[in-house]
Parts: structure tokens; sequence; C-alpha cells
């Protein structure tokens, strides 16, 4: 249960820094495992590096990196978001069910309803959230099941049919800018937008310290029911977007869309270095920790290992990252450790 | 580790003075207003509701059907249970049942004599916990994302055992334990199992050093861990039981369906932790009861048995089960946020003032 | 099970006897020793359990057996999970015992594990129809939407007429555990054999969701780049390569697709350069033919034997096309207990009739 980022020593900058040193180390050990694994199945089938593949890599990644970045706000609030591939499902139906319903639909509102839809659910789970301090891995998982059973019930035997979507809609899930595909170009921006604000900006490093220490942080005067709140929301709204990208690649869509996502999701931050208990990691560990469970899938069937050892491989390989990580941070200790003690004995 | 000690007593939640006696007491006068009590209520509503409203209520089949469609989730609920009083969870639970499910086929589909085979699936489970434990206890991981990784893990190498097989034909004596009701009595085999197990539980968390030990843990790892408690071996051994449980759940499983294969149980881990919550145990550790897992299991057993009897659609019944899981947790966290402000009113009492609890 | 086809093996040849005389006839078989035919009751309750509630293909074959159960004044209750999970169906199972049902129509997603609940079932009098996926299970009557043979074998014709008998081909199925999917997938391994120059390089399984279709489709294509052609026999799989392959069309011009989807999801990419035909069946007359078995096997009017006719009445041929359908072993050495009746055909859409059909 212990959380090592929870340090207060007499020289936050310098503690900045190795926290910043060791999301970034985290950041690079992910890019060299993906490397590897690029690497491995190239030897093994050629044909892998190409640019096909990678644009195939991205293309899979997508959702699960924008899921990510949404729930490594929640998470770095010491808090969970089980519900985002219920609210996923959700949102990619009812944009199908615009298109079905209207012919002159336009793209546009199409993104705003499914970014509407998930900010309603992530907004009334961020308010039960905080208003009645209840535990949110319990919330959003009965959101989950709430959720999905909504779904099950207004989507009953519809299917939404790839006629009903327009063509310039689903564009977006295959067409290619300079070679990368919309489908993840949106996402990586997410990403990176999201990204450099949790860096930058006060309100949202106040994220940071809820999850290290939320009784700190209220008396530091941090609006935590707020922040809370709006890490929940804008986790939905993210979890909707990946509704209407979802629709777009596959342009069919039915009540069981997103399910079972949830626990990917989480897993997908855990890899890429967002602690469970809050207080440390970055929105780009969790996507590259995404990104990084979809390669594995992808090298397994090119390489010809039987499809079998997929999930078997992905566990053991979430097992191997959290343990490489707690080395890390134990010797990130140690060394924030020796420091204070130094700077005290000046 | 030793460093997240200092900032224990600014996370102090207001349950921590006297906390052992709370639940060493089985029964005090203040246990009417427990969540207990509520559970009750909601069986004796099932009782009410399935009597005047469900065709042939009051019959065995209920019971029996009762018993069988949540004997396994409800024996998986006490390891778990006891986990999330520690302040841990195990979320390999149902991958566990599909692994042992998988391991008692392969076995059982190359002759090796099922006694034996049965002894194996359960040392497969005991290792499957005893990897859980460690890496929680020893390596110091967060148990939620060590039993993420174990739930695909041990679901993959179920795949890999069994692929695309499908062992049947198990037979023999057995098959009773599975299909049948305990002779003599409308229950079901699981059910009385889980009655048996429930009572040693029970005895274990309430009425030994051990069980106190285990609330000691979930509500003050590091108080708990000065004051002598072995905190890791008894953290390793509920993982170690869960594992084994589990398995045992898995052989079940297989007589249950006579049929042994890779995805037996696929999504249930999330079922055995909405019904320990809704028993009353504090997903933060160190509250509730045991009892309370029991009367939430048959409770909810019950009422999903009279939802399907009066054919309630499963999309129907997920929202119903969802509003029950988030009243379960909303309404005691009202009243005593209720009780809290009227008793800390005053400077410092920033808990009763909007801090969410940390929540994982 | 042994035991009671031993039991039946005594009136058998009476049986035939008798259904041979029915089939001529043109009336429904008459069962041995009853006095006149009998007719259908006039009501009853039909538990119909699919393999989940949602599912769109699932909700029209439901609705299939609802509409020939209404013709009949039966009522039809719809109760299964939302997953596809034998541990879902099972509360189904029992809810018509205890409604105290006439028939069970399910579709089974495990062949066996139900076999125990639907033996309580069985011995409540209920009668129990298969239909879509099987379940091995005494006492039951399977209503196959096509012979399981044909089906895989049909499917692998299909494609070799398209991609002219020669090429690496894969097959992207569901969950590795399905069984009408694996059933398929051995006969069409089967018929390959007839195809010297086509070799079968890989079967993947997509689980019967979209993204991991997608992924594990993709992989193949890179693992094999002169891949000539696809079989899904799954309507997410078919799908979800249908989008892909239609929006990579300069990449994969000459790679064909088949396998078996729904018409109206597969209209958009029927036509286009890899999808020319697939096939399917309709499941609207998969489900009333066995609303249709249900009531009149528990009727009495027909009885599970082998060699048995049963006929629709004149007021249910709007539903099914109007003909005799005869009740035949399960494939030998499949292990199936159950006795069959073969919907037909399976039906194959082209990009000519396609748009014909809404389902």
């Amino acid at each position: 249960m212990s959380v090592t980022e929870e340090v207060i020593t007499s020289e936050p900058v310098k503690t900045h820094r190795v926290a910043e040193t060791l999301s970034r180390a985290r950041e690079l050990a992910i890019v060299a495992v993906i490397l590897v694994i690029f690497a491995i199945t190239t030897i093994k089938s050629p044909g892998f590096a190409h640019l096909t593949s990678i644009q195939q890599v991205m293309t899979n990644a997508s959702l699960f990196t924008l899921l990510a970045v949404g729930e490594t706000m929640v998470i770095v609030t010491r808090n969970v978001d089980l519900s985002v591939g219920s609210t996923l499902g959700i949102s990619a139906f009812l944009v199908g069910d615009y298109f079905t319903h209207n012919a002159h639909a336009s793209i546009v509102i199409a993104f705003l309803i499914g970014i509407g839809v998930g900010a309603f659910c992530g907004a009334a789970i961020g308010l039960i959230v905080t208003v009645t301090k209840v535990p949110s891995l319990v919330v959003s998982l009965a959101a989950l099941y709430i959720i999905r059973g909504i779904l099950n019930i207004i989507g009953l035997g519809i299917q939404i049919e790839p006629t009903a979507i327009p063509l310039s809609f689903q564009k977006i899930g295959f067409e290619t800018f300079a070679g990368i595909p919309w489908i993840f170009i949106i996402p990586a921006l997410v990403a990176l937008g999201v990204g450099f604000s949790m860096r930058s900006f006060r309100s949202m490093r106040e994220l940071y310290a809820i999850g290290s220490n939320p009784g700190a942080a209220q008396l530091a005067g941090v609006p935590v029911a707020r922040r809370v709140f709006t890490a929940f929301v804008v986790s939905g709204s993210l979890a909707g977007l990946g509704g209407v990208l979802f629709l777009s690649e596959f342009a069919t869509v039915n009540a069981t869309a997103g399910s079972g996502y949830e626990l990917l999701v989480v897993a997908s931050c855990v890899i890429g270095g967002v602690a469970i208990f809050g207080g440390s990691g970055t929105v780009i560990g969790a996507a590259l920790g995404a990104i990084l469970l979809q390669i594995i899938n992808q090298s397994l069937v090119v390489i010809n290992v039987s499809p079998f050892w997929d999930s078997a491989l992905a566990g053991a390989l979430i097992l191997v990252t959290v343990s490489f990580d707690r080395l890390l941070s134990n010797r990130a200790t140690l060394a924030l450790r020796l420091k204070g003690s130094a700077a005290r004995g000046n | 580790m030793p460093l997240v000690a200092i900032s224990s007593p600014l996370e102090s939640n207001e349950e921590v003075p006297a906390p052992l006696d709370r639940h060493s007491l089985a029964f005090g006068a203040h246990s009417l207003v427990r969540w207990e009590s509520a559970l009750v209520l909601f069986f004796i509503f099932d009782l009410f509701y399935g009597g005047f409203t469900a065709p042939d209520f009051f019959s065995q089949n209920t019971i029996f059907f009762a018993g069988i469609n949540f004997g396994l989730i409800a024996i998986m609920a006490l390891p778990e249970m006891l986990i999330i009083t520690t302040g841990e969870i195990d979320l390999s639970v149902a991958a566990m049942l599909g692994l042992s499910c998988a391991s008692f086929g392969y076995l059982f589909e190359h002759h090796v004599e099922v006694f034996l085979a049965m002894i194996l699936t359960l040392g497969v489970g005991a290792v499957g916990g005893a990897l859980n434990g460690f890496l929680v206890t020893r390596v110091g991981l967060p148990s939620i994302a060590v039993t993420i990784g174990t739930l695909t893990m041990f679901r993959g190498l179920a795949e890999v055992i069994l692929g695309t097989n499908e062992v049947t034909g198990f037979g023999g004596p057995w098959t009773d334990v599975g299909t049948n009701t305990i002779p003599g009595t409308p229950f079901a085999w699981a059910f009385g199992i889980f009655v048996v197990l429930a009572l040693i539980y029970g005895v274990v968390l309430h009425f030994t050093s051990t069980g106190r030990s285990i609330f000691a843990i979930g509500l003050q790892e590091e108080a708990a861990f000065f004051s002598g408690i072995r905190v890791k071996r008894i953290k390793f051994n509920l993982y170690l039981i869960s594992g084994i449980v589990c398995a045992f759940v898995g052989l079940l499983y297989t007589y249950e369906t006579n049929t042994a294969r890779y995805d037996a149980g696929t999504g249930l881990e999330l079922n055995v932790v909405a019904i320990v919550l809704f028993g009353g145990i504090s997903i933060f550790g160190g509250r509730g009861s045991l009892l309370g897992v029991v009367l939430s299991v048959i409770a909810v057993g019950i009422f999903d048995q009279i939802l399907s009897i009066k054919n309630v659609s499963s999309q129907e019944q997920s929202i119903v089960f969802g509003i029950l899981l988030l009243a379960s947790v909303v309404l005691p966290n009202s009243a005593r946020g209720y009780r809290a402000l009227r008793k800390r009113f005053g400077p410092g009492s920033y808990t009763s003032a909007g801090v969410p609890e940390s929540t994982v | 099970m042994k035991l009671e086809s031993l039991k039946h093996r005594a009136s058998k040849k009476a049986l035939i006897a008798v259904s041979i005389v029915g089939m001529f006839a043109g009336v429904c078989a008459i069962p041995a020793g009853a006095v006149a035919a009998k007719t259908i009751a006039s009501k009853g309750l039909v538990y119909i359990i699919p393999k989940d509630t949602t599912n769109p293909y699932e909700v029209i074959a439901d609705n299939g057996v609802k509409a020939a159960l209404k013709t009949e004044g039966w009522r039809g209750v719809v109760d299964s999970g939302t997953t596809d999970t034998a541990a879902a169906q099972e509360p189904a199972i029992q809810a018509a015992i205890a409604a105290k049902a006439s028939a069970i129509v399910i579709a089974a997603n495990d062949p066996k594990a139900l076999c125990p609940e639907l033996e309580k079932a069985r011995r409540a009098k209920i009668t129990i129809i298969g239909f879509d996926s099987d379940n091995y299970c005494a006492g039951n009557l399977f209503i196959n939407q096509a012979n399981t043979q044909e089906i895989g074998a049909s499917e692998v014709d299909l494609l070799a007429g398209e991609i002219n008998d020669t090429g690496q081909i894969a097959i992207l199925s569901a969950a590795a555990t399905a069984t009408n999917q694996n059933a398929w997938i051995g006969y069409m391994k089967q018929e390959l054999t007839k195809f010297p120059n086509i070799s079968l390089v890989a079967t993947v399984y997509g689980n019967d969701d979209p993204t991991v279709s997608l992924t594990v489709l993709q992989g193949l294509l890179t693992q094999y780049p002169n891949l000539a052609g696809i079989i899904s026999p799954t309507t997410v799989g078919i799908s979800t390569a249908a989008q892909y392959l239609s929006t990579h069309e300069s990449q994969y011009s000459n790679l064909i697709l088949t396998g078996l989807g729904l018409p109206s999801q597969m209209g958009t990419y029927t036509g286009n350069d890899n999808v020319k035909a697939f096939e399917l069946w309709n499941p609207f007359d998969l489900g009333s033919l066995a609303g249709w078995a249900a009531m009149e096997i528990h009727s009495g009017v027909v009885q599970n034997k082998v060699g048995a006719t049963f006929t629709i009445p004149a007021k249910g041929t709007k539903l099914v096309e109007a003909k005799s359908w005869t009740v035949t072993k399960a494939i030998a050495g499949s292990g199936d207990p159950s006795n069959f009746v073969t919907l037909g055909a399976p039906f194959v859409f082209t990009a000519a009739n396609v748009k014909n059909f809404n389902f």
C-alpha cells in the first residue's frame, strides 16, 4: 500500500528533477521494449518492417491510447475509472444511431454527441465520488454495470450498419496524414496536450498533489473535489471520443462495443508507469504502455506464435514491468534519501 | 517502506479509535444500525417480493438453483473478503478458476487418476496464489496491478493448455457434487461447501488473533507491523489460500458443467468483488464482517433468482445490480459522513469537508 | 443415452414405415400407436434461449420463433445473458422449469456444459429444441441452419472458384472454443484436400470482437503478403475484415474475402474488389422452423425420431417456405446424440441480390 513518492524533502527542486528523470527513464524503457519487439518480429518476418505495419500498430493502439490518457488523470488522483469500456460503447452506439436517423448528419455534431455522452457519464461518476466520498472503484464498477445495462436495452438487437455511416466520417478511421493514420493523430495530440498541461499548469499539477496525499493537498488549499471531478469528466469525455473513433474505424457497432476494455486500460497505465495509488506517472508513459500491449498482440500473430500464447505473455509482461518499476523507484527513493540527509548535513 | 509512516497520521480515517472491539463483538446493541441489518431487511424483502410475485417461489427448486447459480461466486467471495479486509485486492480469482478448469481437463484427458488430478489442480492453485502473494508481499507491488497481470496470465495459460480443445465426459461419483442436491436437503453442494467454509472463515476472522491481525493490517498496516503482526506472512497466506480455494471452485465448475474449457468463469472477478463490497466490506480494508458477506451472498443470490423467475431481462438485471452496489456504499457513507460532520465539526476537520478518501 | 437408443430401436422399423407413408401423403408423421393425427395444443409457453439477448442476428432468430408461436396462440419468452456464456444460460433453463414451460428453444453456448440443466428440464417434460448452435444433450432435436458439412465445404468451394483454385488462404474465426465455428473449420479442411494448389496457412481467432479481429487480421496480412483469400465464418469477423480491406483497397485488391455475413452489414462491400459473394441462411426462417418444431413435438404431432417428417400448417407458410423436413441423425462421428432437421442449403449472397434482404 505504500507510495514512495510521498517523500517530502528539504529540496523540492531536486526531488522534482529526480522524479522527472525517473519517469523519463520509465518512458525510455518502454520505447526500448517496443523497439526490441519490433526488431525481433522483423527478423522473424521481414515484411513487418514496413510502413503498413507501423500504421496498423498505430491504428490498433489508438483507442487504448486515448482511454489510457483519461485513465491516467484519474489514477494520478488516487482514484480509478472502471466504466471507460461501457462509456465508449454507449457513445459509439449513440453516434451510430445519430447517423442512422439523420440523412444529413454532421460530423462535428457526431463528435460533440460522442464527447458529450462521455462527459455526462464521467460527470455522473465524478459527482457521486466527490459528493458522497465513496470509493471510485466501487462507483465506477457500478457505473460499468449500469451504463452497459442501459446500452443493452437501447441497443437490443440493433446493429448500426456501415451503409448508415458517411464515407467522409469513415475516412477518419483509415486515411493518413504524412503517413500517420488520422485515428492515431487524434489520440496522440490529446496525449501530448494533456501530458504538457500536467507538467506545466498548476491546476493539473495539483492532481499529483491530491494523489500523493489528499489530506495535505486539501490543507494546502487545493480544491480537491473540483479537481477530482474534472479528472473524471475528462476521462469520460475521452472515452466518449474513443466511441466516435471506434465507429469511424469499424463503421458498424452493436451493444457489445468496448466490453472488457476497462482492465486492459488500467493494465496499459500500470505498464506505462502510472502508480496505481496515485501521485505519479505520466500520460505519455500510459500511452506508450497501451502501444506496447498492442504491438505484442500483433507481433505474436506475425511471427506465427500460436495466438493462444497472447494473453499469457501479456500477463507476464505486466508483472515484469511493474516489478521493474518497483526496482527503479526503490533506487530513486534511496537516491532521494541520500540527498535529503546530505542537505540536512549541510 | 517506513518512510510512509511519516505521512500516516494525516491519512488516519475517522474509524481509527477502538476498531478492534467493534469487530470482535459479533452482535452488540449498535449492530442494529449496521449495514448487516440492511442486508437482513433486503433478505426479508426478497422473501415477500418473491413469495408474492414469482410463481413457485417457495419451492425446493428456487433454493437449489440459487445455490447452483451463485454458489461458485459465493465461495470465491470468502477469500476475496479476507484479502480486501487487509486493504489489498485479488482480481485473478476467476482466471484461476479457468486455469484450474483447464489444468484438470488436461490431466483428465491424459488419463491421470481423477483424485490425483484434483490434488495436482489444487497444487496449481497454490502455486498461482503463492505467485500473487510473493509479488505483493516480498516484491512489494500494488496488488491491483499484480492481480491484473496474473488475471491475464492465468487465463492465457489456460488457453495455452486447452486452446480450442474442450474436455468432457468426466462422470463418476463427483458429478453429483456439481449437479445434485446434498442428499436429504434442497441445498446444492456448492451452497453447503460455502456454508462450511464461511463458518471456518468466520471463526478465524472474528474469534482468533489472526482475524484481529487481518483487521489491524487493513486499518493501519504500519501500526500493525510495528505492533508485531507478521503482515507479510499473513497476506502471503491469504493469497495462497485464495489460489487454492479458487482452484477448488474450478473443479466444482468442471463437475457442474461436465466440461473443461479455458474460458470458464471469464469476467466473474468483478462480480466477486462487487458481492464482497455489497456485503459492507470497505475497499480500503479494516472494516466489515463475514456475516455481511454471507448475507450479501444469500440476499443477492435469491434476488437474482427471483428476477430470473420473473423473466427480468439480464440487461435490466445488470442495471439493478449496479444500483444496489452503488447504494451499498453511498447509503452507509452518507450516514457516517453525517455523524462525522456532527462530531468533528471544527478546526482540523478536513476529513469531513470534502476530501475523497484514497480509493484503490 | 445408450439405453435410450436401445429402447427406440425396437420401434424404429415401424416408425420409418409410418413416416414414409406420411411423407408421400404430405401430412405429418403419425407416431406409432397413435389413433389419429394429433393437432398442436391450443396454448403453450416456450422459453427462447439465444446465445445472448442483444446480438442482432440472435434477435432476428428469436423474432422468427415468436412469429411461429403467435400463429398458434402460443407465448414465447426470450431469456438469456448479455454475454455468450453457458453460465448465463443456466438460469434461463431453470426459469423455464420454474415456469412449467412446454418447450425450450436454445442456441447453446457450449455443447455439453448445459446438459445437466437441460436434463432436468427434460425430466420436467419440457421439449428441448436446439437451434443455431447445437447442444450435445440427450433428447434434443437440433434445427440446423444448413448442413454443417455443406457450410464448411461450400465456403471453400466459393473461395476456390474466385481465386482460380490456387494460392494461400487463411481463416478468421470467432472464439477458439466456438462449437459451430470449429465444426465448420473441420469440414473446410476436409474440403481443401480437393484443392492441392490451395494451402491453408493460418487460422486466427478474433473472439467476435472487432478490435481483436482487426488486430489478428492485420497480423495475417503482414505475415502473408501474398494471401489470396480469407474465409471468415462469423459475422463480426467478415464485416471487420471487409471494412478494413475496402478502406485499403489499393494494397489488397487481389485478396478475396468470403464467409458467413449478414446482408445488411455486407451490402456496402459486396461487389467491390474483395467481396464477391458470401453465405448465410435466413435467421428468421431458422427461428420460425424451431418454433414450429417446438409446438409440433410438444403436442405429439411429430415425434423426435429419425425418419419422422413434419410440415408446417398452411397458415404458417408465410413464415417459412412450405415444404417438409425429415429428421435425420447427427453427422456420423461427431459424437452428437441429437437428431437433426436441416433448414436448407446455405444461401449465397452476391452484388445482384444482396440489396433484397433486410436482415
